[in-house]
């Protein structure tokens, strides 16, 4: 009779979803102290706790220490835990799991934004100029991601039905005419705008400044905050548009917040970091294996896993080949296609992941 | 009860329904039938409050289009024809949405125990995507039993909108649905259900309505509903009618008289 008990999901029963935010929770822990700790200047654990105990640093690493290091690490958790999470609401409201901010072109739509504030900014009525001040970039890159969303969702879903492949061809579209009107511009810049850009396109951490972080950190924490509570309407999605209007989710509003918060995500993190991609891709997929797709569990999980996981890939991208850096948008596509590739893979066999 | 009038729908310049009114009560089954592409899909989805088309539907006197979602999902619950669930969600996590959207969403065992009334329970922790299609259907069922989880509630029936509920089961399971929805209206639910199989209607409902282009033709209890004349209007065949006694009429199919010209010799 052992046979016919019910069968657990392959993979499910590891570590089991009662351990696994224990596991996430040390694991952002571990690499935050390591990405503290790790570089070229030399701080030891030893330091960080006299650095919490407030003796015996020099001027110098405390400079390190709370000028450079803590706000690289504070917004790759930020920055990592909103593309993760951005991942995981796309994937919801197109009901699959290859959509990803990178891949599908919405990454490419935010950066036009705000390569287009960066240029043409100091155009704007010095009212609107001053309004917006600091949150500029971060907000033309929001509205960047959100047309792009909206865009990539009329094209590629119909009666609530998504074309995977029309997704993914629109999404390449979506990059190709975004990245050309983004050279446009990088050609109309000037000097200074230049390097603003250059630094800004590698998709990189290194220019992490509490400025920059502040800046950013409304639409984050509005996207963070709001994800959650969109998760049980995500759930009935999985089972269609109608059926998901039968279980009592008000369809219209859901994708309407959905697509917002997962544009305010990733417009945010773009403007800070530049196109990094795959995190939204690769973190989802693993969580699904280890948790499931109940996106009530997915989502807070894949904030603390797409954190850690960015900033782990920040320590390797700035360690690897010291004191140079590698982009780190290298490391997550090291990580990543190889995993987009899987996913392709495995649907074509007809099993959604 | 559940009131419907003046449903008139129209989808891409075609008429799909027109003026159609029907009522169904708790206590009862009700069954539509009619040809293919005859609308019974579209008018379930009108009754079950998706907000397409004109006209009117009250459930328990309550405008479905003036309910919000939530309401009307406490209230009915809908088995769709064909539902294709995107990530690998477990029997049991599925039947636990249902819960939660109807009015017994803390009470304990409810999904436990619609999955043992479709016989699914062995299957609970299996991925809806690796089961057959009647598997899925079944699951699906156990969903929606889960929602309306106690047949009548403070302002009336529950109610059960089934779309071809047992179009892809073999004939023992077939049965066994039936039986479910019809226990379910026995405890005083009301069920609404597009079917296919006229002499599993005639079984299993108290009245069968037929739709024939977007309009109903007939309208009563199977005895009425099933004569000769009216399913060959309906059907283009001719039927042989029988009676079982306490069993209602039957029908054992004779020959088929072609309805589209062009396609005779």
């Amino acid at each position: 009779m052992a046979q016919s008990l019910p069968r657990l999901v392959p993979g499910r029963s590891l570590g089991g979803p009662a351990a696994l935010p224990l596991i996430l929770v040390a694991f952002v822990l571990a690499v935050s102290v390591l990405s503290l700790t790790g570089g070229a200047a030399g701080l030891g654990p030893g330091d960080l706790f006299q650095a919490w105990t407030g003796d015996g640093l020099t001027e110098r690493d405390r400079v390190v220490l709370f000028d450079i290091r803590l706000p690289r690490l504070a917004m790759g958790l930020a920055v990592g835990a909103s593309l993760a999470v951005a991942g995981v609401l796309l994937q919801g409201l197109f009901r699959n799991p290859l959509a990803d901010p990178g891949i599908v072109g919405i990454n490419a739509g935010a950066g036009l934004g705000a390569v287009l504030a960066i240029v043409l900014g100091g155009a704007l009525p010095a009212g609107l100029l001053a309004a917006t001040g600091s949150w500029q970039v971060p907000l033309a890159a929001f509205l960047g991601g959100w047309g792009a969303t909206l865009l990539l969702y009329r094209i590629a879903t119909h009666g609530g039905r998504t074309d995977v492949t029309l997704m993914l061809l629109a999404g390449i579209a979506l990059a190709a005419l975004t990245g050309a009107a983004t050279g446009v511009l990088v050609y109309l810049a000037d000097d200074q705008q230049l390097r603003d850009l250059t630094f800004w396109s590698m998709g990189s951490l290194a220019g992490a400044t509490w400025t920059k972080l502040a800046a950013a950190l409304p639409l984050l924490l509005l996207s963070l905050l709001l994800a959650p509570s969109l998760a049980r309407g995500l759930n009935a999605l999985a089972l269609g548009e109608g059926q998901a209007l039968h279980l009592g989710v008000e369809v219209q509003r859901l994708k309407r917040l959905a697509i917002f918060a997962s544009a305010a995500a990733t417009g945010a993190a773009v403007a800070v970091s530049g196109g990094i991609g795959f995190v939204g891709l690769v973190v989802p997929h693993l969580l699904r294996q280890a948790l499931g797709p109940d996106h009530r569990r997915l989502i807070p999980a894949s904030a603390l896993l797409g954190g850690g996981l960015l900033v782990l890939a920040d320590l390797f991208s700035r360690t690897i080949v010291a004191p140079a850096e590698l982009p780190i948008g290298i490391v997550t596509a090291l990580l990543g296609a190889p995993v987009f590739l899987w996913i392709l893979l495995t649907q074509r066999r007809g099993s959604m992941v | 009860m559940l009131k419907a009038n003046g449903i008139t729908l129209d989808l891409a310049g075609m008429s799909v329904l027109s003026d159609v009114a029907l009522s169904a009560y708790g206590g009862e089954v009700l069954a539509i039938c009619g040809p293919n592409g005859a609308g019974k899909s579209s008018l379930l989805r009108v009754l079950a409050g998706e907000g397409i088309g004109r006209g009117t539907v009250l459930l328990n006197g309550e405008d479905v289009g003036q309910s919000g979602p939530e309401v009307l999902a406490r209230r009915r619950a809908v088995l769709a024809q064909d539902t294709q669930v995107a990530f690998a969600f477990t029997v049991a996590e599925i039947v636990a949405m249902g819960q939660e959207a109807g009015d017994h969403s803390a009470t304990h065992g409810v999904v436990e125990s619609a999955l043992a009334a479709v016989g699914l329970t062995h299957l609970a922790n299996r991925p809806v995507l690796s089961l057959s299609g009647g598997e899925r259907q079944r699951a699906q069922l156990a969903r929606a039993l889960a929602q309306v989880w106690a047949p009548t509630g403070p302002d009336g029936p529950r109610w059960l909108f089934l779309d071809e509920p047992v179009a892809s089961l073999d004939l023992g399971h077939q049965l066994e649905i039936m039986q479910l929805a019809r226990g379910f209206a026995d405890a005083g639910g009301g069920v609404v259900a597009v079917m296919h199989d006229l002499n599993l209607s005639a079984m299993f409902a108290d009245r069968m309505v037929l739709l024939v282009g977007g309009k109903l033709i007939a309208e009563g209890p199977p005895e009425a509903v099933m004569q000769a004349e009216i399913l060959e209007r309906a059907y283009g065949c001719r039927v042989t009618l029988n009676c079982a006694p306490k069993r209602g009429p039957w029908l054992l199919p004779q020959s088929c008289t072609p309805r589209t010209a062009g396609l005779t010799g």
